[in-house]
Formats: structure tokens, sequence, C-alpha cells
């Protein structure tokens, strides 16, 4: 063989990683020319798809009335937290929409692709709709659930997914473990003792939230669904209402899912005007309405009103008063060696 | 000379080995110490408090113990699988070849699912064996129903040609001179299958260690218990605890890289020996 070859085909070689490069780059070209349409990618969590299905239509008709140009939303959608380290490894998003505000905060924390403070930029600490959590019961209640109490008694069986893994399963853990402070008049003794009692009636731990209400629904499995009311609402309005009951708790967590602009994308990608003016969508009367629609709980007056018979009213505690934030109740709770850790570890030896 | 004594039948040695080696490196060698890499921003307690603590030990013993167990259980089934494929002719013959490949095909969230629905308690299968006592999902058994779903393949086709090799006329000569079935098995198959053997357990091992998808459906996830080591994995990515994440990796592939060599030595071995035995 000739000495050239070698080198020809390894040039030919790296053309081709080359011009793969752009090819898996595609979708973030910057679009925002002249009449061209503008693209964003709404990065999401898994059960707000259809929602947003909902207010994408809506948005960009909206806009390009206001424009005249064409605006296509993309969406994806995965658990929380693996949709936050997706966009810190480089996916171009415009905009997430996630369950928990640690997650946006590690995207400013290991990223720097938003801004300390994002929080306070948008109005309700950037959460345009609520929800809280609830329990799913078999229709008729058979094992007479009323209140989180019930969930320790011995042969109930609870599920909720892993808090490790699931965001979801972190506001679920967390609304148990306020519940018990306040029971308790604030004694963190108790409160541990409290949730470690309801971990002790939990068979399996799902990943996720869709998969936990898989096991409750589909397999039969257990007494009690600990989950989102949104959720909860999805599943007795859309799989069985002869089949599930929605039972609300005294007292419960107000989950407030987050919405932020990713500030670095934006602007990289020329996006900002259009980015901005669709989070504000979501607090407009319509994009208020889309959110009751799809059983968030609205922040307007109008639609709240409206919606009053859908959600029942609940006392609800924030994150904030409780536990000081996300950062501190993930830092306590469900890091490795936390309070969630030390339910399932036996005492060191 | 020198020169011609290294000329092969084929040309270009030098620039299919080079090639060889720089898609190894992209491939292979470079993201795995990317990996090695991030592990080193821990100090060494650091990297021990992660990688020794009970949960995560626990884990460990769970997933190359179902992994295991699973690759043996396919070792039995899967020569089985392919002598039946291979010696005997029978309609429908064509299905099941092809469904041996299904567990490759199917994305392992699907099997997973699939498996669970099966075998939890009210599954067409869970029903009838949790009535006689034997619960299958949600505990370690069901890990190993998992990983021997999607360890099958890898024994079936890599014994599968070997059969195809050895003339059934040997273990047909065998019998007519008096060796018992088990006899010509033992003496007459199994040697010439045994690395091909060797090599799909290995395969189905390596696979099933670093199983995520169709296991954490099916098995409950229930800490000390039936946690595998990639959701720990997963749980220190949900911290954004990338060095931890990679630290519990890097023992993983540290111990399946020992496993595997040790494995790939003992086929060289038994090769060569059957080398011996026959030439």
């Amino acid at each position: 063989m000739k000495p050239h070859s070698p080198h020809k085909l390894t040039a030919a070689l790296f053309c081709l990683l080359l011009s793969a490069v752009p090819a898996l780059e595609g979708c973030s070209k910057p679009g925002a020319g002249q009449g061209e349409p503008i693209t964003l990618l709404n990065v999401s969590y898994d059960p707000t798809r259809e929602l947003y299905t909902d207010v994408n239509a809506a948005f960009a008709k909206q806009w390009e009335a206001k424009h005249g140009t064409k605006l296509v939303i993309k969406q994806s959608h995965g658990g929380s937290g693996k949709q936050a380290r997706a966009v810190i490894d480089g996916l171009d998003a415009d905009v997430v929409t996630l369950a928990l505000a640690y997650d946006v905060d590690m995207i400013h924390d290991k990223g720097q692709l938003i801004p300390e403070g994002w929080q306070s930029r948008l109005p309700n600490n950037s959460s345009p709709y609520t929800s809280t959590i609830v329990f799913v019961v078999r229709k008729g209640n058979p094992k007479g659930i009323r209140d989180w109490e019930d969930l320790l008694r011995p042969g109930v069986a609870v599920i909720t997914p892993n808090p490790k893994t699931s965001g979801g399963a972190r506001w679920n853990y967390l609304a148990a473990w306020g519940y018990a402070l306040r029971k308790n008049n604030g004694d963190e003794a108790k409160a541990q003792e409290f949730v470690s009692n309801l971990f002790k009636n939990v068979p399996v731990l799902d990943s996720g939230a869709r998969g936990a209400t898989t096991t409750f629904a589909e397999r039969g499995i257990g007494d009690v669904l600990i989950g989102w009311e949104n959720e909860a609402l999805l599943l007795t309005d859309e799989v069985g209402k002869d089949k599930f009951e929605i039972i609300i708790p005294s007292v419960s967590i107000l989950a407030e899912p987050p919405v932020a602009l990713v500030d670095r994308n934006v602007d990289r990608k020329g996006t900002r005007a259009a980015a901005e003016a669709y989070l504000q969508f979501l607090y407009s009367e319509e994009g208020q309405e889309l959110a009751a629609k799809h059983h968030f709980r609205p922040r307007a007056q109008a639609a709240a009103a409206k919606y009053a018979s859908h959600f029942p009213t609940v006392s609800l505690f924030t994150i904030d008063e409780v536990f000081g934030g996300w950062k501190q109740a993930q830092k306590k709770h469900f890091d490795d060696g936390g309070a969630f850790d030390r339910l399932y570890v036996p005492k060191a030896q | 000379m020198q020169h011609s004594a290294r000329r092969r039948v084929l040309p270009g040695f030098g620039l299919t080995m080079g090639l060889s080696w720089l898609y190894l490196g992209l491939i292979v060698l470079l993201p795995l110490s990317g990996l090695f890499l991030k592990t080193f921003t821990l100090s060494w307690d650091q990297f021990w408090d992660t990688v020794a603590s009970p949960r995560v030990l626990a884990a460990y013993r769970l997933s190359f113990g179902t992994a295991l167990v699973a690759a043996l259980v396919n070792v039995v089934f899967g020569l089985l699988v392919a002598w039946v494929l291979v010696r005997y002719r029978f309609p429908g013959k064509a299905l099941v070849d092809a469904l041996v490949d299904l567990p490759f095909a199917l994305p392992t969230a699907v099997a997973g699912l699939t498996l669970t629905t099966l075998y939890s308690h009210n599954g067409w299968y869970g029903q009838y064996l949790e009535a006689l006592g034997v619960k299958v999902a949600f505990t370690p058994l069901g890990i190993i129903v998992a990983l021997t779903f999607i360890g099958l393949p890898f024994v079936v086709r890599t014994v599968q040609p070997v059969l195809e090799e050895i003339d059934a006329d040997v273990e047909e000569a065998a019998a007519t001179l008096g060796a018992s079935p088990w006899r010509t098995f033992t003496h007459v198959l199994l040697p010439g299958v045994l690395p091909a053997l060797l090599s799909g357990f290995t395969l189905a091992f390596a696979r099933a260690i670093g199983e995520y998808g169709s296991v954490v459906f099916i098995s409950g996830n229930m800490p000390m218990r039936t946690e595998i080591a990639p959701l720990l994995i997963i749980t220190r990515l949900e911290q954004y605890d990338y060095a931890g994440a990679t630290a519990i990796a890097g023992v993983m592939l540290a111990v399946s890289f020992a496993l595997l060599l040790a494995a790939n030595l003992i086929q060289r071995w038994t090769n060569r020996r059957l080398e011996a035995r026959t030439g």
C-alpha cells in the first residue's frame, strides 16, 4: 500500500466526524432571521406534557398574530433532575419548567446558565401554577384513609416513589415531614420517627412518579398512592373514576414547580424576547386557565375562582417556611447520609 | 528475510491497526478516562466513604450476585436452546431463532415493565407463583429474572455457530460406541463448546452487571435489599454529585474489568488445552 493512503483515510475520517457535529447540533441553529420561524425549546418534567402542548399552541398563535413571525415551540420531558442535567450538559433549552427549584438552582450552580436570584425574576417565586400532595385510594376507601396518620397504621401499604431519584417523591416526603412537625410542635425527632414509620409501610420504591402510579393503578399494589394533585386528578378523571378516589389530607405542602429563562442560551440564540413573552404568558388569563384545565392550581384569582370546586382548600405550608428553601431541604434530607438515608441504613456498628 | 516473514495475506496491517486504536480510543478509552478523571476530584477519604458505605456495598453484592446467577442460568438454558436449534428440524424453528434475539431488540424499559406486569402478585405468572409462596417482583429473584431475560441471546448466539461446526456424527459415533448420553455430553459435546460457552457467559454476565432499564421496574428499589449499583449511580446524579457517581461507576468498572479479564484468560487456556488435545 502507498504511504499516502493512510493519511487520506484518516483525513476522510476526521472530515466525517467533523461534519457529523453540526448535524448533531442541528436544532441549535440560530434561526432568528427575517421571516424565518423562531424556535424555542421548553425543557420540562414528565407530567406537564399535555399542559405545554396546549400552552404552546395558544402562545404560538398569539405571537404570530402580534409579530407576524412564526414561532415553533418544542418540548422535552423527563425526570426533573435528569432534564436539569441535560441542560447543564448543553441541551439548548430556552426555558426550563421543572418540578422543583433545586433543579433550577443547580443549573445556576453547576452550569452558570442562569443568574443568581432567578426565582425572584417572575411573580410568585417564579411558579405560575402550583399543586399539592394528596392521596389516591381505591374506590370506597376500604382502609378508611383520611389523613397522614392513617398511612402509619399496620397493614396499610403506601406507594410513593424514591425521593433519591424522583423530584416528585421529595415533595411527598417533605409534605409528610411538615405535617408531623406541625402536629408535634416542631419536634424534629418526632417528625423523623413519623416519616420513618410511614416508609416502613412502603413496599416498593419506584424510581419515578409515573412508575409509582403504574404500580398502584395498573398492578394493583398498595392501598394508597401519595402524589401530586394534578397527577391524581388525571388518574381519576381519565383512567378510572369508578376505581379510585382522591383523599385530601388536613395539611399538605404547597408544591411550586418553577419556570425560568435560560439566559445564556437565549442570548446566544437571540430568542430572549420570545422566551420571556412565553413565560409571561403562563401568568396571563389564558395561561392560568390552561393550567387549571390541566389540574394545576392557578395563581390568578379569576381562574382560581372559576375552578374552585376542582381544588378543595387545604391548609398548605411552603418549603421556605418549614425547611428554609430547597437547598437546605435537599442537603438535610436527600443528600447521601441525610435523613432519608438514615431511615434505611442500619445504625453504624 | 525479516520483511517477507512478516508479510500477511491481507495488506494494510499498519493502517487497520492504527484505525482500530483510534476508534477504540475515541469510543472506549477517552470516555472511560473522563470517568476516572472526574473521580479524581474526590479526596481519598471522600472516595472511600462513597464506595464503601454499607448501602453501596449492599448494592455491589446484589448487582454482581444477581448478574452471576443470571449468567449461570443462561449458560444452562442457552446451551439447551442452541443445541435444539442446531440439532433438530422442527416446525416454527425460524420463529424460535428470531425469538432469541428479541431481548436485544426490545428497549430495556419495555422489558422491565412487561416482566413486572407478568410477575407482580396479580400478573399472569405472579399470581400462581405467589400462591406457591414465591415472590418474584420486587425481590432479588425478580432482578435475576430480568437479567436472565436480557442475557439469553449472548449465550445462544456464541454457542450456536460452534455447535454447528461439531458434526452430529461425532455424538452418534460416541453413542454407537456405547457411551451414555451423559458421557457423550461431558466428553464429546461439552469440551468442544466450552470456550464458546465461557465467552457467552462472560458477555451475559458483563451485560447484566451494568443493566439498569429492565431492572428498576421489577426490583422495587428498596435500600439495602433490592437496590442495584446502577441505581445508586443515578441517585448520585440526582444530587448533582458527578464525582460520587463516577466513583461508584469506577469501582464497578474495575471489578468488571478484572472479572472479564479472568474469564478471557480461562477461555484462552481452555482453547489451548483443547487444541493440544485435538491437534
